[in-house]
């Protein structure tokens, strides 16, 4: 950084620190050098004061060393030649009576970066680990590191690391800790520091000495052990248990940490882990620091992915302070959204919406959005919500509300009506891209419910000219062939003069192309139109799909309590949900013989898709299934889906799977029996759960086929549906 | 592993600058690359950690300070974040305040602290027992004048009541005494302090109360002997506990620091710690929803449409609190129609001493009580011309938010019986023990 008068200042210190009558007088000597330093931190390049200063740093005051030395350490890589001259100081302070002295020279000389400073530190590092005096032997322990890290390509020196792995039995607990820190660097090559079982047992037994920092650290190393047997894991985890409710919160997630990867293979155990890490966490939420509290409802977030229900009683501890900033604010909004259930939905609505008046935009466009994805399970009372932010007339909010809108008829298509109704009455349109390629959407699906539909086009077919992104222009196409198919004399005019523009004057290829797609399509005749673009609307059922898995705790273990949960892109893990075109790829109507569901990429040209056909009655099944013989059966992994027949039903058939009988949710053994059509073969399928004749059901959902005639491509392509189909449906 | 510690001035200056382990590169190259990442301006909004190429930023604001530190490793956030917070503790510790000028003033001693607390990147101690046998450097404290500081003095000289408190001063100021200072006052301040956060909905009704609490002790004793600190006798903890005959005083949960001892505090309720020189947190607790006490304000709001353009916002403000409290520093502020811009206000206040502005960038009004005394009522009329007003504009009219300091005044009704050291210190040590509570978030909706 370019200083003005830098070349003065250094003059004028080199003229101080040399002048004799300063040299004499002790305090005014140390405080050139306090000055040396200060510019030095403000960025001005002093090192041509080495020389002064090397002989500055022969003095009995401890203060004055400290600062000398510090500055040596920032240039000793500028002034190699110089800095060897203050080594011998360094050298004769490292055998100082005074542990503090010896320590400090070690430490400093150890900093020094310059090449061939490694054959003067490495003998008195090697005493250093011998010295009487912890406070030196935790510097000469990390000052191995230091030594490897100077020369990273010479040979690990065998003694050097069996000393420190003797120096694990430290009585001092810095030193042990250190040691695991200095093992870990010379070692990394090889994998770092080995923690076998007597050097784990005998960290686990010294965890209690340790002050917070360490605790934390040596846990994290505790990561690599593996006990053998549960017996050990058992112990091991009773005497982690205490530090799971540690005060210091960084000890607590640490041990969270450390739990969820030994109990990997015992959910239970887990599970209790994270319900007594619950206050701790929560308390790391309000705690004062908002540092602190940004990153626990980070974690928050990440145990929330398998147990949505956990922290449901305490949703009022993650209501909005008004004094909090932005981005803890969207944190807790984002959570608020997983926690809803039936007793605290009211309340978190009133909350939420209280934030839609918030001043920034982008605060209350995210309330908006959440309340949507409430909506989804509530839908009324978020609708009446939804619709009352209409009233405010604010361009903001109105994009937002239209965006939620466009989300929730999709997801819930009971809503098509309200949403139909507050659209019509909505006097403001919403200003920016997104809000209106929203609005354009609505009005193109659902025209023939708003009776306003063509007199807005008409405004957004006037004013194209204007426009300027051609996302909106191509919505604008789609929705203006739309309500043409449903309301032809309202609009065909318009239309009309929507395409004469485009084909025209458009100079953007992308608005061009679709003009003349649809305009080629129409003079196919209208009835082909409407087939093409009148795709399948959504469907009820799919409420079921929406909903988000809970993923198994492995999931985010291995991430828990690093930077990951902080970085990690907002909604990374639900993107599925918020683009619900993604999920179509499902539903589209396949064409016989194309692939079918998302999994069979890789053969699926082969495998014929599955039709729906004549459905099969009853008594046809049973016949069937007694005459044919067991071909495929494999365990599923996960257990029955928790939804009422009906639901099932209704989503097996939207991928062509016939369902004929069902048990109740709770019964045991649990059967469900489908059967579909795969080109020319006819499948049947039993699903058994918890049948205690038949070992591989009791804790896993047991799927066994039977075909005619035998097509073992179709057996795929409907296994891997049906295993998509209860994934997601869970 | 730490690579980097950096404070930062609010300007973005480097007051401090530690390279932690043997890095390349130099010191310009990887602080100006955090600056231009995050933009000093926008640094106010940045949330926490900020990646860039292959390290890590991560940062806490004190005092208007940026606290900094860069890795290359994928730490525990916790500990950084927590490292940084207890980093920016012990400097206040040891200049006494924690401001750009004191740290400025302080550099050479913040250096010898990192240099001890930090070896190589990685966290050696942080406990003051330990960094006072190695820190030699002296702090150095500026002493502005102020006028708080004459406020002691009463009317001719004569003492007010308040010089009974201890000044709100006395606890900044660093824990080493410098040698210059002739009577070294050997002192010790516990501090009971409690942030409330309060939601009542526009009925009236308690939405939302949660206090979360701690006891600190500020320790400028030399030499510590064990401390015994007894608290309510009726303290209880969790919901099915009850203890004594008196107004209970309950919390859900409470934590306490690794070294206090606890073997009396089941009987008779009483923390034993030797505390070490400088802050440290005791206990902390937590109570949701029941609070014992009434929340300390009750506000009557109605808005109405004036004739013309004219929004008339009547407060009628009541502290439920008893005649001897008082609050300082009570700030109002309250959202009006966010999305005009142009609006121009006229108030009625119940007295002179009051003030309020309307904050433009907040779209808010705020309403300033320098003192407000326990069993009060205050009023407000606010005035304010909206232009293209309608029904719809009533619907912005935001929540109330109230931030405000409560003296020695505990929602829980935590209180300390009594405070000892045994044996007993020689010569004089003064003991205080002091209150407070803040407003976390107080949110009261119309």
């Amino acid at each position: 950084m370019p200083y003005l008068g830098c070349e003065e200042t250094v003059k004028e210190l080199k003229r101080a620190l040399s002048n004799p009558n300063i040299q004499a007088d002790r305090l005014r000597y140390r405080s050139y050098i306090t000055r040396v330093i200060r510019s030095m931190t403000q960025g001005l390049d002093v090192s041509a004061l080495f020389m002064d200063m090397v002989k500055a740093s022969a003095t009995v005051d401890v203060v004055q060393k400290k600062l000398v030395y510090l500055y040596m350490c920032t240039y000793a890589s500028h002034k190699p030649d110089l800095a060897l001259l203050a080594i011998n100081t360094l050298r004769k302070d490292c055998a100082d009576p005074n542990p503090m002295v010896r320590g400090l020279a070690l430490r400093n000389m150890c900093n020094f970066r310059m090449p061939g400073i490694t054959e003067y530190i490495q003998q008195p590092i090697l005493t250093g680990l011998r010295d009487k005096a912890s406070y030196v032997r935790r510097v000469a322990v990390l000052g191995c590191a230091k030594m490897h890290s100077l020369r990273p390509s010479t040979e690990i020196d065998p003694s050097i690391v069996n000393e420190l792995y003797a120096l694990l039995r430290d009585p001092d607990p810095v030193v042990m800790v250190n040691c695991l820190r200095a093992l870990e660097e010379i070692l990394r090559e090889e994998g770092g520091v080995v923690i076998n079982k007597p050097i784990a047992h005998h960290l686990l037994n010294r965890l209690k000495d340790l002050d917070s920092w360490a605790q934390s650290e040596v846990l994290i190393f505790l990561m690599r052990y593996r006990p053998r047997g549960d017996d050990e894991l058992f112990d091991v985890l009773s005497l982690l248990d205490e530090f799971l409710q540690s005060v210091h919160t960084p000890v607590m997630a640490a041990t969270l940490r450390l739990f969820l990867r030994l109990a990997a293979a015992h959910p239970a155990v887990q599970a209790d882990a994270l319900l007594r890490a619950r206050g701790p966490l929560l308390a790391a939420c309000g705690s004062a620091s908002r540092e602190l509290r940004f990153a626990g409802l980070c974690h928050v977030q990440q145990v929330l992915r398998s147990q949505p229900a956990l922290y449901s009683g305490q949703y009022k501890r993650f209501f909005c302070g008004y004094s909090e900033p932005g981005y803890i604010k969207l944190r807790k909004m984002e959570i608020l959204v997983e926690l809803v259930n039936d007793e605290n939905v009211v309340l978190v609505l009133e909350e939420l919406k209280s934030y839609c008046t918030d001043v920034s935009p982008e605060l209350a466009q995210a309330a908006i959005a959440a309340i949507g994805h409430i909506g989804r399970t509530y839908t009324e009372k978020c609708l009446d919500i939804l619709t009352g932010l209409l009233a405010l007339q604010q361009e903001h909010v109105t994009s937002a509300v239209i965006r939620t809108f466009r989300d929730l008829v999709w997801f819930c298509p009971q809503s098509i009506g309200a949403v139909c109704r507050a659209v019509e009455v909505c006097g403001e349109n919403p200003q920016d891209t997104e809000g209106k390629q929203a609005l354009l959407w609505l009005l193109g699906m659902h025209g023939e419910q708003i009776s306003s539909a063509p007199y807005v086009l008409e405004g957004f077919i006037d004013g194209i000219k204007a426009e300027l992104s051609s996302a909106v222009k191509t919505e604008l196409l789609t929705a203006a062939l739309k309500l043409f198919l449903c309301r032809p004399a309202e609009t065909q005019d318009m239309l009309g003069r929507l395409l004469h523009y485009c084909i025209d004057e458009e100079s953007d290829m992308c608005v061009r192309d679709r003009a003349l797609l649809y305009y080629r399509l129409l003079q196919c005749g209208v009835d082909e139109a409407r087939k093409i673009l009148l795709g399948p609307e959504s469907d009820p059922s799919m409420t079921v799909l929406a909903g988000r898995p809970e993923e198994p705790v492995g999931c985010w273990a291995s991430g828990f309590n690093t930077l990951g949960p902080l970085t990690c892109d907002r909604g990374a893990s639900n993107e599925g949900l918020k683009h619900p075109q993604v999920r179509l790829v499902l539903f589209l109507p396949v064409p016989p013989g194309a692939a079918e569901g998302p999994r069979n990429t890789g053969d699926s040209q082969e495998e014929p898709g599955l039709t729906l056909g004549p459905p099969l009655s009853h008594e046809a099944f049973e016949r069937l299934w007694v005459e044919l013989r067991v071909l495929h059966r494999q365990t599923l992994g996960f257990p029955p889906p928790a939804a009422p027949p009906e639901t099932l039903q209704a989503v097996l058939q939207l991928v062509k799977v016939q369902a004929l009988a069902f048990s109740r949710c709770e019964a045991r053994p649990w059967k469900a029996y489908v059967c579909a059509r795969a080109g020319s073969t006819l499948v049947l399928a039993e699903l058994l759960h918890g049948d205690p004749a038949v070992p591989d059901s009791q804790d896993a959902l047991l799927l066994s086929v039977k075909q005619r005639p035998e097509n073992l491509q179709a057996i795929r392509g409907f296994v891997s549906v049906v295993l998509d189909l209860t994934y997601t449906g869970r | 592993m730490i690579s980097q510690v950096f404070i930062l001035s609010s300007q973005g200056d480097h007051l401090i600058y530690k390279d932690c382990i043997l890095m390349h590169y130099s010191q310009e190259n990887s602080l100006d690359l955090y600056l231009k990442l995050v933009g000093i301006t926008i640094l106010l909004s940045v949330q926490c950690p900020q990646r860039n190429k292959n390290l890590n930023f991560i940062h806490v604001r004190h005092s208007g300070l940026y606290w900094v530190v860069s890795t290359k490793d994928n730490p525990s956030p916790f500990t950084i974040i927590e490292f940084l917070n207890r980093l920016a503790a012990l400097t206040k510790d040891y200049c006494g305040s924690l401001s750009e000028k004191s740290v400025r003033m302080n550099f050479a001693l913040i250096y010898e602290l990192l240099d001890e607390m930090v070896d190589y990147g990685y966290i050696q101690t942080t406990s003051t027992d330990i960094l006072k046998n190695f820190i030699q450097t002296e702090a150095v404290t500026s002493k502005p004048f102020s006028l708080f500081d004459l406020s002691n003095v009463g009317l001719f000289g004569a003492e007010t009541q308040q010089s009974k408190v201890a000044p709100s001063a006395a606890a900044s100021r660093p824990i080493v005494a410098s040698h210059g200072e002739q009577v070294r006052k050997n002192e010790i301040f516990v501090d009971v302090v409690e942030r409330l956060s309060v939601v009542i909905g526009s009925n009236g009704v308690l939405m939302k109360a949660d206090v979360e609490g701690e006891i600190r002790v500020k320790c400028y004793l030399p030499t510590c002997s064990e401390m015994r600190i007894g608290l309510n006798e009726e303290f209880s903890i969790g919901k099915s506990q009850l203890r004594g005959y008196g107004a209970a005083v309950r919390v859900d949960e409470c934590s306490f620091h690794q070294a206090v001892k606890l073997d009396e505090f089941d009987t008779y309720r009483i923390l034993k710690v030797c505390p070490s020189q400088g802050e440290q947190t005791l206990m902390q607790y937590q109570l949701s929803d029941e609070l014992p006490c009434a929340p300390p304000f009750r506000l009557f709001p109605t808005v109405e449409k004036d004739y013309g353009s004219r929004l008339l916002i009547f407060l009628k403000l009541r502290c439920d609190l008893p005649p001897k409290r008082y609050l300082t520093f009570v700030g109002i502020s309250q959202t009006v129609a966010r999305a005009l811009l142009l609006f121009s206000l006229s108030q009625e206040l119940s007295s002179p001493e009051q003030s309020a502005e309307l904050q433009p960038r907040s779209k808010a009004v705020l309403w300033t009580i320098p003192r407000f005394p326990g069993g009060a009522q205050l009023s407000a009329v606010f005035k304010v011309e909206v232009p293209r007003l309608s029904s719809a504009s009533l619907l912005e009219v935001g929540p109330i938010s109230m931030s405000f300091e409560l003296p020695k005044y505990t929602c829980t009704g935590l209180q300390v019986r009594f405070l000892r050291l045994s044996p007993t210190q020689p010569g004089l040590s003064q003991r205080w023990v002091r209150y407070v509570t803040h407003s976390d978030s107080y949110t009261i909706r119309i």
